[in-house]
């Protein structure tokens, strides 16, 4: 597949939208398509984060081994939705396991050569922040909500 | 629209809303750990009783007391009853240790409903938390039964864990039907568990359906229903077409104690179902 086929769907996905042509240009030229099957680890915790994805179709799970619980998932990440923001904060290593749960398609960005990009170029990184820091504050919000165990007992 | 969804009759004619009548219990069904569902049949006729989906009984234990619970059965199934509820205080503790054939009062139906007849033609998505999903069932079997009326039909469903999840079997069963989208989510799962984790209010964004002719049924935590009420706004479902079951103490269930008073309203006789842009000042009061 060639690069330009990656470029109306990224220019579609909602967590590009309004981002300038030259930059989805650019975003375009980090990206390729990547299939995952079944089970497959995506990343690992403590492995470097140079990536971060783009699911297209299927459901990843965010996994943590925790003592007496075993391995233990946090969230998922399905149909187009963002996966992993390590790539943009020291010291760029992954915090959780992510294990497909399901044949999963998705578009793998270059974290470090966007890295790079962004250094040079402050605008794009703040495009680029604010649509992550978007993402991080819908996940805080939800993972406060998931604490409060509002489904307890106390209803 | 009425602002709030129109009632039917409460009780039958001539019936005193505060005397209780006799049902049996035909069977118990453990639904999750603590929760569980009483299946009810009325001794004699049943003096015609007939429910809407999203309308309560107040349940009385005899020599115990009374709670308020949703009718949670197919509308058309009256006068058999089911009624699903958690252990959590004296009476729900009394309630789980009864068996068949064992007796239990009811009043009602009391309060108002979610407006099923109104949204043909129309989306449906019903945003359902724990145990919330049990006074959405009957709105469910309603819009399935006449499923050529409505346009898409989707559940979004979030609970504890997996071992929480109510109705499972009877969910699997709508979910092969494939007229139906149901999206399960839970807040906390082993990996083992091959679905979705995260609160309900995540799958919003991208659950199917043109928020410009959508009606939206909620159930669940106060907090939950505040959150869902966001994201649905943020997809741009209007207030008048979002609905949402409240939940207070309840005591006469026909607003005469005062129990269940919410602002100026009380939940037993002017909800427990509202739309939104009746009670959006209220959501994030504290002091109501």
């Amino acid at each position: 597949m060639t690069i330009q086929t990656l470029e109306p769907i990224i220019r579609a996905n909602p967590f590009f939208q309004g981002m300038d042509d030259r930059y989805i240009e650019l975003i375009t030229g980090c990206a390729k398509n990547v299939r995952f099957s079944e089970g497959q680890v995506v990343f690992r915790e403590g492995d470097p984060a140079d990536q971060f994805y783009l699911i297209r179709s299927g459901l990843v799970s965010l996994q943590m081994m925790v003592p007496h619980r075993g391995l233990t998932t946090v969230m998922t990440v399905g149909d187009g939705e963002v996966l992993g923001w390590s790539w943009l904060f020291p010291p760029y290593q992954w915090r959780f396991d992510a294990r497909t749960q399901e044949p999963t398609h998705a578009l793998a960005f270059d974290g470090k050569c966007l890295r790079t990009k962004c250094e040079e170029d402050y605008d794009l990184g703040y495009e680029i922040f604010k649509r992550f820091m978007q993402v991080i504050t819908e996940r805080l919000e939800s993972t406060r909500l998931q604490l409060l165990d509002v489904y307890g007992n106390d209803r | 629209m009425e602002t709030i969804a129109e009632q039917p009759a409460m009780a039958p004619m001539g019936i005193d809303p505060m005397l209780p009548s006799q049902y049996r219990i035909q069977g118990v069904r453990q639904e999750t750990d603590d929760t569980f569902t009483l299946e009810l049949l009325p001794v004699g006729s049943g003096n015609g009783f007939s429910f809407a989906p999203g309308q309560f009984n107040m349940l009385y234990v005899f020599g115990v007391g009374e709670v308020p619970i949703s009718i949670s059965s197919d509308p058309d199934d009256a006068p058999a009853i089911e009624h699903t509820t958690r252990v959590v205080g004296t009476v729900t503790k009394a309630m789980r240790l009864l068996k068949r054939g064992d007796m239990l009062g009811i009043r009602g139906p009391f309060g108002s409903h979610w407006p099923v007849e109104d949204v043909a033609g129309r989306d449906v998505v019903i945003v359902a938390g724990g145990i919330g999903l049990a006074p959405l069932r009957p709105a469910l079997y309603r819009l399935m039964a006449e499923r050529e009326k409505y346009r898409k039909i989707v559940l979004l469903y979030g609970t504890r864990s997996p071992e929480d999840i109510l109705y499972r079997s009877e969910l699997e069963h709508w979910r092969g039907k494939f007229d139906l989208e149901i999206q399960v989510t839970v807040d906390r799962a082993a990996s083992t568990w091959r679905g979705n984790v995260g609160v309900v209010t995540t799958m919003i964004p991208r659950a199917p359906f043109d928020p410009s002719n959508t009606t939206a049924f909620i159930c669940g935590p106060e907090v939950m229903m505040r959150f869902t009420v966001m994201e649905l706004q943020k997809r741009g479902v209007s207030a008048q077409h979002t609905f949402l079951s409240m939940e207070r103490n309840m005591k006469c269930g026909i607003g005469l104690c005062g129990h269940c008073q919410y602002g100026p309203v009380f939940i037993c006789k002017d909800g427990p179902v509202f739309s939104l842009d009746h009670i959006a000042g209220l959501l994030s009061k504290a002091e109501v």
